[in-house]
């Protein structure tokens, strides 16, 4: 027997693309869909991307931005070291703070950090930056597959999926699968306007990972943004793909791949 | 104020770096905090094959980058063959002052890196903007010769992160950084790169400034409710000829050596008693790549 799940990243208040991803999904014939966090961040209208969470049945795990937005702390605690990066990251997280409902915080405080699965005797962690922690970045050219590797073995894991880092990528090691699965909230630095999710066919003789690209109503969506005051930086991503801001915690190669 | 016992252990051994070249470097510059020089042979060079045997241990215990420092890393005869060996493993980030360069050498690496999956990633230490400010600190003719340098790799694919270490007050940090992005960008280097690191009082530091006071050091009341993934110690380690260090810091002091190999100086904790343990409690992070929030220029 096969099983398909799909994995969506960040969703950054992407209502529009996580539409798309939604109904894409249902086409693909996915059994179950799962959020890796951070549902919050960069776009307009926090609020709106909530019910179709809960009306799509998509079990959430708790991101940096979805711990900040649920506590109502002081920040997002992306993990940014740049003065310039923490500013902009900080008029998006005020924005979102201000503009989601008390009881869309309390969803985002209730929800787990990690979740674990067992489906066709494969044992998946689903998590949203690493599996010790929320908001460690693990980026493609910066993580060692024998660092992927002391987490599959310390957990008896067959794949780890996380999020967090805004760009997808797969790793094959000696003792299993890491998949990064994109985020649906932005592009991912690569000059092109659509966003990503992914999906994992399971059965009991493997794990099978496929990226999906997502085309949706960008331009509503940077209109929309604009209308809300979200800084021209951000708009400029929606509509270039490529990023204008979080780009000093890039390690040389995703560094290289953009245009800033 | 208690500074007895404030001991650190290690959490994971993320970061792994090597003292490659020992103390031996082409420059002599006043605020080096290991008094680095063409004549300091107090710490050797490391071997190739030692390097390797750490770069297979360290893939057992699950090491997350590896750090290449000296003294001038480029003036060991093996250092383009090391960095080639270390992307098999890992990510690997080489400290230079850019002035010793060949082009043979770039080309290899710049090939090697290609293939690889992992980043190469070079930090260049460049303290001014001009000969003017650069070079009363690092020496005679070294802005040219390191601008250069970090031309070369920029052609090359490579974006240096250009390390300015803070020797100007505070309010004059945003001029000085706009200054900087100006003139490397005068340079070919589009969209630089810059970290600021703060003045480690030790070594040949200690002469220019007055080093640390005896309360500018670490208390147990300090560390309540504070991050300590923030201190170097907690997720790094160094190898150097002697043994297996706490950090790239505090070589020269005999206590920081904590074992023959990595599984042994892991085990070890270590007493932040130092007033360079200070500076990194104060800043975060001083040693990644990565600027921790509270580093120069980063609040």
């Amino acid at each position: 027997m096969n099983v398909r799940i799909g994995l969506f990243g960040g969703i950054y208040n992407n209502y529009l693309a996580l539409e798309a991803a939604i109904s894409q999904a249902s086409a693909l014939g996915v059994d179950a869909l799962y959020c890796l966090g951070d549902i919050g961040a960069f776009g307009p209208h926090p609020d709106r991307s909530f019910p179709l969470l809960t009306d799509n049945k998509i079990e959430c795990i708790q991101g940096n931005y979805d711990d900040s937005i649920g506590n109502e702390l002081a920040d997002c605690q992306c993990g940014y070291t740049d003065v310039r990066d923490n500013h902009f990251a900080q008029l998006s997280y005020d924005y979102t703070l201000a503009n989601t409902s008390e009881d869309n915080k309390a969803f985002l405080k209730s929800l787990p950090s990690e979740i674990e699965l067992e489906i066709e005797e494969q044992r998946l962690l689903l998590c949203h930056g690493s599996p010790r922690k929320t908001n460690e970045f693990l980026w493609e050219s910066a993580t060692p597959l024998h660092f992927l590797d002391m987490f599959l073995k310390r957990r008896n894991l067959d794949l780890i999926a996380g999020t967090h880092t805004g760009i997808k990528w797969h790793a094959k090691t000696n003792h299993g699968q890491f998949v990064n699965v994109g985020v649906l909230g932005r592009p991912e630095n690569d000059g092109n306007s659509h966003v990503w999710f992914t999906t994992l066919d399971i059965s009991r003789t493997g794990i099978q990972h496929a990226f999906h690209p997502v085309s949706y109503d960008h331009q509503r969506l940077g209109n929309e943004m604009q209308r809300e005051g979200i800084p021209d930086e951000f708009i400029e991503t929606i509509h270039t793909g490529w990023w204008t801001t979080c780009l000093e915690i890039l390690p040389q190669k995703e560094r290289a791949a953009g245009c800033y | 104020m208690s500074t007895a016992n404030v001991e650190i252990s290690l959490s994971h051994l993320d970061e792994l770096w090597f003292q490659v070249s020992g103390t031996r470097c082409n420059l002599t510059c006043q605020h080096c905090f290991i008094s680095c020089s063409p004549d300091n042979d107090n710490f050797g060079f490391l071997t190739r094959k030692k390097i390797k045997r750490s770069l297979r241990e360290s893939a057992e215990i699950g090491v997350k980058g590896y750090y290449f420092t000296g003294g001038e890393p480029f003036l060991h005869p093996e250092m383009t063959d090391i960095l080639i060996d270390t992307l098999e493993f890992g990510p690997a980030t080489v400290l230079t002052n850019a002035t010793v360069f060949k082009e043979q050498w770039l080309n290899r690496l710049s090939a090697a890196h290609h293939l690889s999956r992992y980043s190469l990633e070079f930090r260049v230490s460049l303290d001014g903007f001009s000969s003017k400010t650069n070079d009363p600190i690092r020496g005679k003719g070294t802005f040219d010769r390191a601008i250069r340098g970090v031309g070369r790799l920029v052609s090359q694919g490579f974006l240096p992160i250009i390390t300015a270490t803070q020797t100007w007050p505070d309010s004059e940090t945003q001029a000085v950084l706009e200054r900087f992005t100006e003139v490397l960008k005068q340079h070919g280097y589009a969209h630089p790169r810059i970290k600021l690191l703060p003045t480690l009082k030790i070594g040949a530091e200690k002469n220019r400034t007055n080093g640390y006071s005896i309360h500018q050091r670490v208390t147990s009341n300090m560390l309540e409710e504070f991050d300590t993934s923030q201190l170097v110690c907690e997720h790094s380690r160094i190898v150097t000829d002697r043994g297996v260090h706490v950090c790239p810091i505090l070589i020269e002091s005999p206590e920081s050596v904590l074992g023959e190999n990595l599984k042994a100086a892991s085990d070890q904790s270590f007493n932040i008693s130092h007033g360079a343990c200070f500076t990194c409690y104060q800043y975060g992070s001083i040693c990644s790549n990565v600027a921790a929030s509270n580093t120069p220029g980063s609040s």
